[in-house]
């Protein structure tokens, strides 16, 4: 199950976001993207499941450019977590990661849900320490218990490509690293293939097998994170000095911005 | 309520299932049955209980005792009434559920959003221009929900979907202008017209049409039974548009399909009875409070809970100041403003 975006222009009227930006998503692997706001970065994400249409250049699932598939069936191989959006109806955390059930159910307007729904929801909300909340309202929840909802729903869907957008912004410290431990360990043992957009390029040290940095809509770099994230080309991106040197337990590369007065 | 008593070991519990709904709907629809029995007693005309009772029963086979007179108002007058407030309330509460999960908001209702008053606009044409065919009368509704939908859909749209305030903005803005329309084309009209005409327009189940009785029954029955098809779809574009595009929702194919189906049930019912305001919100909200958001399972029983709804309102409006009597929708306003204020502060 391979993703892949080549060449891919992305245009909001005559506005060029993404001005062709390649990227490849391999089982097992994890990548992520880096560069300042307004990159194109999230624009990029969306537009690899379909929502958003590409001016030019294809997008790729499995070798078919990805509009010949229906919404049900890339619903069913590529799943997105994003910032959730606004609940104004009372629905509990089980309810909410059900509606990861959605693509696989055979009659999907009155379809309910089976026994193998059932199970899987209920390995995921375990997966993602959620099971003790599961009948909770969403709206009772804190902000990073939802967006470990919002994952469980994605992880529910099964889907072998997985695509986060921001996924630890407004996540305190020890939920950052714990959603994206979740998706390593998916990405090791069942080989799903995971791409990450976020801010906080140390986080991206030390999830991702690729990173690849944006900036004005354009490719800078492309890599290991321990190749790409060097200060010449992180000041080049971001317009600060940076100091890179090794996280002194992982080994992974510790990227701290050098603020001169 | 899906209730928040926490059960580790069955997590599966509290949720919709195929036989939670099937229960509640049909002791929902005995209820419903019971109902419109009971309310076949209530009038300004008083009729002999027992006699009543078995006329009913036995689908006015049988006189069972009463004078033709008697069978008559019951068969001609008050059962076909009785009907047309089930197939009203039911097809108004199934379409507010529905323009609700549509546009990610409790507070949308076809009455408040203007979607009533452009099938009035509707209606008033096919009266005023076509009067001779009965059958142009809910097509034209129709045809005037269909646009206020859109026009309050465009109205509302932002990012975030529909926030409260665009969507009343929205409505406010589609209902007045569409008033003005009304008032404009009512005074086109003879003087004579006029009163029974805006009797109408509050709501008035009194002129039940021989051959639209039915089309409005099949109509409520066979739109509830669409959009419940729609259900599941509908529980994930009610938390957003997006998010559904994501888990595999064809977004722009069910929202015109949920769209043309609601207005359709918004515009049979004020076409047939004027527009009776308030039961969109008021069902839908009762019926999430009591039995959770899963529209598998919330649009079947608001389609019934508003047929008690309206059969209920409309008893107290032929009784209240019998013999003469009040719109309905004058009690269903009574009952819903205050729910809506209420909504309104907790949103």
């Amino acid at each position: 199950m391979i993703l892949e975006a080549k060449d891919v222009v992305i245009k909001y009227g005559d506005l060029v976001a993404v001005a062709g930006v390649s990227v490849a998503l391999k089982p097992g692997e994890i990548s992520s993207i880096i560069g300042p706001n307004g990159a194109g970065k999230s624009t990029l994400l969306r537009a690899l499941n379909g929502y958003l249409p590409i001016a030019d250049g294809t997008v790729k699932l499995n070798d078919q450019p990805i509009d010949r598939f229906s919404r049900r069936t890339i619903g069913r191989h590529i799943a997105v977590v994003a910032q959730e959006a606004e609940l104004r109806f009372p629905i509990t955390v089980l309810e909410f990661v059900m509606g990861g059930r959605y693509a696989w159910a055979t009659n999907a307007a009155w379809g309910w849900e089976t026994q193998r729904d059932l199970q899987i929801v209920e390995d995921v909300l375990a997966e993602t320490e959620l099971t003790n909340l599961s009948g909770r309202l969403m709206n009772q929840l804190s902000g990073g218990e939802r967006q470990r909802a919002v994952l469980a729903r994605a992880l529910a869907t099964e889907a072998p490509i997985l695509l986060l957008d921001e996924p630890t912004a407004n996540l305190d410290l020890s939920h950052q690293s714990s959603l994206l431990a979740v998706v390593r360990a998916r990405c090791d043992k069942q080989k799903v293939a995971a791409l990450f957009v976020t801010h906080d390029i140390n986080l991206a040290a030390q999830f991702a097998d690729v990173v690849l940095l944006m900036r004005g809509g354009r490719a800078v770099e492309s890599g290991r994170p321990a190749n790409v994230l060097r200060p010449d080309v992180l000041e080049q991106i971001f317009g600060v000095r940076v100091l890179v040197d090794a996280h002194p337990i992982s080994g992974a590369p510790r990227v701290t911005p050098v603020h001169t007065q | 309520m899906t209730s928040s008593v926490l059960n580790p070991a069955g997590v599966t519990k509290n949720r919709a299932t195929f036989r939670r709904t099937i229960v509640t709907c049909a002791v929902l629809l005995l209820v419903l049955l019971g109902v419109i029995v009971s309310t076949a007693l209530i009038g300004s005309e008083r009729l002999p209980t027992a006699a009543t009772l078995c006329a009913v029963v036995s689908f006015g086979r049988s006189g069972c005792g009463l004078t033709a007179d008697q069978f008559d108002i019951l068969f001609q007058i008050r059962v076909p009434r009785i009907l047309l407030a089930a197939a009203v309330g039911g097809s108004l509460a199934t379409a507010g559920a529905s323009y609700q999960a549509l546009l990610r908001n409790p507070l949308a209702e076809p009455y408040l959003l203007g979607i009533s008053n452009g099938a009035a606009v509707g209606t008033m044409t096919a009266l005023v221009f076509l009067g001779a065919y009965e059958w142009s009368r809910p097509l034209l509704a129709f045809a005037g929900a269909l646009i206020a939908t859109f026009a309050v859909y465009r109205l509302a749209r932002g990012r975030a979907g529909a926030t409260p305030e665009r969507l009343i903005l929205a409505g406010v803005i589609v209902t007045t202008f569409l008033s003005s329309v009304i008032v404009f084309v009512t005074t086109m009209m003879d003087v004579t017209r006029i009163r029974s005409f805006t009797f109408w327009l509050l709501g008035d189940l009194s002129s039940t049409s021989e051959t639209l009785l039915p089309v409005s029954i099949i109509i409520a029955i066979a739109g509830t039974l669409l959009l419940t098809a729609n259900a599941r779809s509908l529980n994930l574009l009610m938390l957003g548009e997006r998010d559904a595009f994501d888990l595999g929702v064809e977004v722009g194919r069910v929202r015109i399909t949920v769209f043309l189906i609601a207005s359709l049930l918004v515009g049979s019912s004020v076409a047939a009875s004027g527009s009776v305001g308030y039961v969109g919100l008021v069902v839908p909200h009762l019926v999430r409070l009591s039995l959770g958001s899963d529209n598998r399972l919330t649009i079947p029983a608001a389609a019934i809970g508003g047929a008690l709804f309206v059969i209920i309102a409309d008893s107290v409006a032929r009784t209240v100041i019998a013999p003469r009597e009040l719109p309905v929708g004058a009690i269903t306003a009574l009952i819903g403003a205050p729910l809506f204020i209420y909504l309104l502060k907790r949103s």
